[in-house]
């Protein structure tokens, strides 16, 4: 089974790897190139910075949007995006302009503001918590982030935490799980989730 | 259910090895990096700094092998500084496994550096460390190069215009009180993080757990870090989360860690 982990440049793809081969993955390639993305059996998308910065990096590569359509909505691929990465899934991010995202889950990312005496970035560990059902299990998972995703349909809403308010922590839809938290920085409870995903059969 | 209050061993590391001074001399080897590592990944530790104290030419390789050893093996959040001047620096140390990266001198020497480093890299891994000690009552100044070097630059003042510039996150050290083993200077604390919306990480003093509560809730600070109380064994990571519990501090519970 062959992991295609997206390099476009935006993410520290050393520790997904790492932690997609601790979590089972006989196969890891880390690439940015469509034909790679077309014989991928599963696809990680992560993401590093700003919105705007990443789904630009992402369509400079020739046939890489594309290629991922194909890949996620016609072979039904299972998809992850880590971070920015799961940011990138919405219609639109909101961080230094707007920037049209790849429209996979209706919503937009937006400036967190969280209110009181909380810290924007969003840095440390927050309690997760899963809709059943979900690949999400309760637990605590590292978070990075000054932006969020308000989800358009709560049903694709995976998991929440809370931070002033409840932020989306994960959607799930069809064949796509997204994390705002990162998986591979979450020791044993990143690693048990990139396990279920790496076993889901949507 | 809310952000927790993280706590962090710092790993000053000088020729391979993790050490730990009092007011940044007199080193006392504390083991291997990456041996101890693994050790606080196994304890539950929530991130790892590691601080390349002597940031020479040589030693940058070998804190790279052992930053790219850690995160072959940890899954957790790596924070590493020291000697950071470049954004090739900085890109050297992401793809080794870092996740954030600590600037230092260079931030004080030109200060625009940590703003083309956040859009270069994202905000959120650029943490400005800051090293100031107390010149007067509630006036404290930035030193650099291992505190050896003083700048007459208010640290108050340069913290938020770190953070307008664009640090992620602010680590603020009291050189009157690292190695000392005192408690954080909590005034110093608690002007630095009620001046800024970024986060502020505690350092430099801790001698008891009772430093690591009240680093919190009189510091405001929203991340602790320790080095000689939890190196040499006197407390673990299991032990800071219980006190800080105790004193009604979110964190992440130590039973939850596997």
């Amino acid at each position: 089974m062959a992991v295609a982990l997206i390099d476009y440049g935006a993410g520290n793809l050393r520790s997904a790897a790492n932690a997609l081969q601790a979590a089972g993955a006989e196969r890891v390639d880390v690439s940015n190139d469509p034909a790679v993305v077309r014989a991928a059996d599963r696809i990680v998308l992560p993401g590093v910075g700003a919105f705007g910065a990443c789904v630009s990096a992402l369509r400079a590569i020739d046939g890489l949007e594309e290629a991922l359509n194909e890949a996620v909505h016609q072979r039904a691929v299972p998809f992850l995006g880590i971070c920015v990465g799961m940011q990138l899934m919405s219609d639109e991010g909101h961080e230094f302009g707007v920037h049209r995202g790849l429209g996979w889950v209706q919503g937009s990312v937006r400036r967190m503001e969280p209110g009181g005496e909380l810290k924007i970035p969003q840095i440390g560990w927050n309690e997760v918590e899963p809709r059943a059902g979900s690949l999400i299990e309760p637990g605590y998972a590292y978070f990075v982030h000054s932006y969020a995703l308000q989800a358009a349909d709560p049903a694709d809403i995976a998991g929440t935490a809370s931070y002033g308010a409840p932020i989306v922590a994960a959607v799930q839809r069809a064949n796509m799980l997204g994390c705002q938290f990162h998986p591979e920085k979450s020791q044993g409870y990143g690693l048990r989730l990139l396990r279920r995903w790496l076993a889901w059969k949507p | 259910m809310t952000l927790a209050v993280r706590v962090i061993p710092c790993l000053d590391v000088a020729n391979g090895r993790v050490v730990k001074g009092v007011n940044f001399l007199g080193l006392r080897d504390a083991g291997d990096p990456v041996e101890a590592a693994a050790r606080y990944d196994a304890a539950g530790a929530d991130e790892l700094v590691f601080l390349d104290i002597t940031a020479s030419h040589e030693d940058r390789s070998t804190l790279l092998d052992i930053v790219s050893e850690t995160a072959a093996h940890c899954f957790m959040p790596l924070t590493v500084g020291g000697g950071v001047r470049t954004h090739a620096d900085v890109r050297a140390l992401l793809q080794a496994g870092a996740d954030k990266v600590s600037v230092n001198s260079a931030a004080v020497a030109r200060p625009e550096l940590v703003g083309e480093l956040a859009r270069t890299f994202g905000e959120q891994c650029i943490t400005v460390a800051i090293d100031a000690k107390a010149v007067a009552p509630e006036r404290w100044e930035i030193f650099t190069h291992g505190g050896r070097r003083e700048t007459g630059i208010d640290a108050i003042a340069f913290a938020r215009q770190m953070a307008e510039l664009g640090a992620g996150e602010i680590l603020l050290t009291s050189m009157d009180r690292d190695g000392t083993r005192s408690g954080y200077d909590l005034p110093l604390l608690r002007a630095v993080s009620s001046a800024v919306p970024v986060p502020v990480v505690a350092s430099g003093g801790v001698g008891g757990l009772d430093d690591l509560v009240a680093g919190v809730t009189q510091g405001g600070a929203s991340a602790v870090l320790a080095a000689s109380l939890f190196h040499f064994g006197e407390a673990s990571i299991a032990d800071a989360k219980h006190a800080l519990m105790a004193a009604h501090v979110a964190v992440r519970p130590p039973e939850t860690v596997a």
